[in-house]
């Protein structure tokens, strides 16, 4: 069996699954946020429940729109304040403690390794990197995991990629997923278990791995994992306040595909508007102006993305008549940023330091564009309006990419400044 | 239960984000939703769309947020099905959950043209494009689709489940 296989059948009381299987699993951690919360206990209170099956495995974080920008968007992050106090919800975050969900709950240990969680938001696959099964659903199934601690899945068949060789300068684990996505498609592994493995991959650090199984999604994947080794085991010791169990694939798993790429060959990658699979090689991205640039999102707003952007921008300043808006993935990560210096170069180069916020990645606020303006991104998605007006453009690429084209005031990489 | 109306036809990867845009999920209100859907794709969409008309599209329909705003709006729009190639996960299973019937078919949805008036039968499993008489099978809904898609949706399970103690 693969390593989701295992999950999913440890977590369905079963001894073996098969891809096509439907099995119901217990649920390890149910997520929503301030966007997705609302209607999941609109559901939750409609379906006739009352009490959230375990306080301490409902999260709810208001990270979409907050600090509140409107005054629906207050409506609707009251409604969750209110429900998690009145449920006694052990983890619900806004403000002091917080961030972007997918940023603070592995931080906050949890999540763990062989775990399954389902979260009302797409990009809740990105805790395979600490090998546990983790996917995106809806309000409804939100809520009914809400109420009843268990959800169905269908087996998902896997397919996988292994990556080796040494990974070229300014090349960093968001140029290996965008390259992935650019050669499957966004819907090149649909319904199915994106496993990354390899020595490329085994040398990535947590950082890396989280932005990896962030973006499986927009290859269209249930969920991406990445199996266990001693640097989960190593930054996950330190986190845990309970068991866990670690699984991994057999020698002899069986797979849909089987992808091996090596990584040394793989150019810093840019995504063209406006799809996450329309990817080039930096050599082959030409003259694209821009008007803003954004460094954060919970594929790239870790401590170790804004080094990386920092130490880009160290010394330079931001190109006149360019936005460069740097979002670190929460408050423990802002504190730490402060602490190092990397605000003050942040600061010093012309950037705009927010709060953690998902902000402008879904064109919420913090960075909206308007109708013919240009933005690079470390985010996970560029579809048409996605951050504002549906005439504006969104390119995808690397802290350090997006740290050098705000820089130079159109899209380049490091060694070009 | 069967279903006749006109036809919307859009290309591959339809994206939540275009179904209803980031800046109106200040609300979960779905007639408020409704005034949006299609918005960024297809402006005049709410204008055109009439109850019981039919969304008919590409691959991977759905794909991107799991903003399940997006079958709510085009469900409280009018649209009573939509036909795609294929359907991203998370919008399949929300367009379940919520009840809002799917057909997946990439005879029907290649066949059918925008504006063509097309009938669904679901639980015979056919599409009959009325404006060429073309007629399309497709595997009728088993085990837990139906069942959702039966009761109305996954809310409909969870209050009986919970009503009769589990």
């Amino acid at each position: 069996m693969t390593i989701t296989e295992k999950i999913l059948a440890h977590a369905a009381g079963r001894d073996e699954v098969r891809p096509g299987e439907f099995v119901t699993c217990k649920l390890d951690l149910v997520l929503a946020n301030d966007i997705t919360a609302p209607i999941a206990i609109r559901e939750f209170r409609d379906m006739g429940a009352e009490r959230v099956f375990d306080a301490a495995k409902v999260a709810i974080v208001a990270d979409h729109s907050t600090p509140n920008k409107d005054i629906n968007s207050a409506m609707q992050t009251k409604l969750c304040r209110e429900f998690a106090r009145e449920q006694g919800l052990e983890h619900y975050y806004e403000a002091a403690g917080g961030g972007i969900e997918h940023i603070i709950l592995p931080d906050k240990g949890l999540v763990l390794p062989g775990e399954v969680v389902i979260g009302a938001d797409s990009h809740t696959c990105t805790y395979g990197a600490l090998g546990a099964f983790s996917t995106g659903v809806g309000s409804t199934d939100a809520a009914a995991a809400m109420a009843l601690g268990e959800c169905w899945f269908r087996v998902p068949e896997s397919i996988k990629f292994v990556f080796s060789g040494q990974l070229q300068p300014w090349v960093s684990a968001k140029d290996l997923i965008l390259y992935t996505i650019g050669r499957i498609g966004v819907d090149g592994a649909r319904y199915m278990a994106m496993e990354f493995a390899g020595p490329t991959i085994e040398a990535l650090p947590m950082a890396g791995r989280f932005t990896m199984c962030n973006m499986a999604i927009e290859a269209g994947a249930k969920s991406g994992i990445i199996a266990p080794d001693e640097t989960t085991l190593q930054w996950v010791r330190q986190r845990a306040g309970r068991d866990f169990e670690l699984f991994t694939s057999d020698a002899d798993a069986r797979y849909v595909q089987v992808y091996e790429w090596d990584a040394g060959d793989i150019e810093p990658q840019v995504a063209f508007p406006h799809l996450p699979e329309n990817t080039r090689g930096l050599s082959e991205v030409g003259e694209v102006v821009i008007d803003q640039a954004v460094i954060g999102a919970c594929t790239n707003g870790r401590l170790e993305d804004l080094r990386e952007a920092a130490e880009v921008l160290k010394g330079r300043k931001v190109a006149a008549g360019v936005r460069c808006i740097v979002i670190p993935g929460s408050q423990e990560i802002q504190l730490q940023a402060v602490r190092e210096g990397l605000v003050e170069t942040f600061l010093e180069a012309g950037c705009v330091v927010s709060c953690p916020t998902c902000g402008p990645c879904l064109g919420g606020h913090m960075g909206v564009l308007a109708a013919g303006e240009r933005a690079i991104a470390t985010t996970n998605r560029n579809f048409v309006g996605r951050m504002g007006h549906p005439q504006s453009e969104v390119y995808l690429a690397s802290p350090a990419v997006t740290a050098a084209s705000a820089v130079a005031g159109k899209i380049c990489g490091p060694q070009d400044l | 239960m069967s279903i006749k109306g006109r036809a919307h036809k859009y290309g591959d990867h339809v994206d939540t984000d275009v179904i209803i845009p980031a800046r109106y999920l200040n609300t979960s209100d779905p007639d408020q939703l409704a005034a949006h859907c299609m918005e960024d794709l297809d402006a005049d969409f709410v204008s055109r769309v009439r109850q019981g008309d039919v969304i008919v599209a590409g691959r991977n329909f759905g794909c991107g947020s799991s903003r399940e705003h997006a079958p709510i709006a085009i469900k409280a729009a009018g649209i009573a099905c939509v036909i795609a190639e294929s359907f991203a996960r998370i919008f399949y299973r929300n367009a379940l959950n919520i009840g809002l019937p799917i057909v997946e078919s990439v005879e029907a949805a290649r066949g059918i043209a925008d504006g063509d008036e097309v009938e669904v039968d679901i639980d015979e499993g056919v599409v009959r494009n009325l404006t060429s008489g073309a007629q399309y099978k497709f595997p009728p809904l088993t085990g837990r689709a139906r069942e959702l898609i039966t009761a109305g949706g996954l809310k409909v399970l969870v209050r009986q489940k919970l009503a009769s103690g589990k």
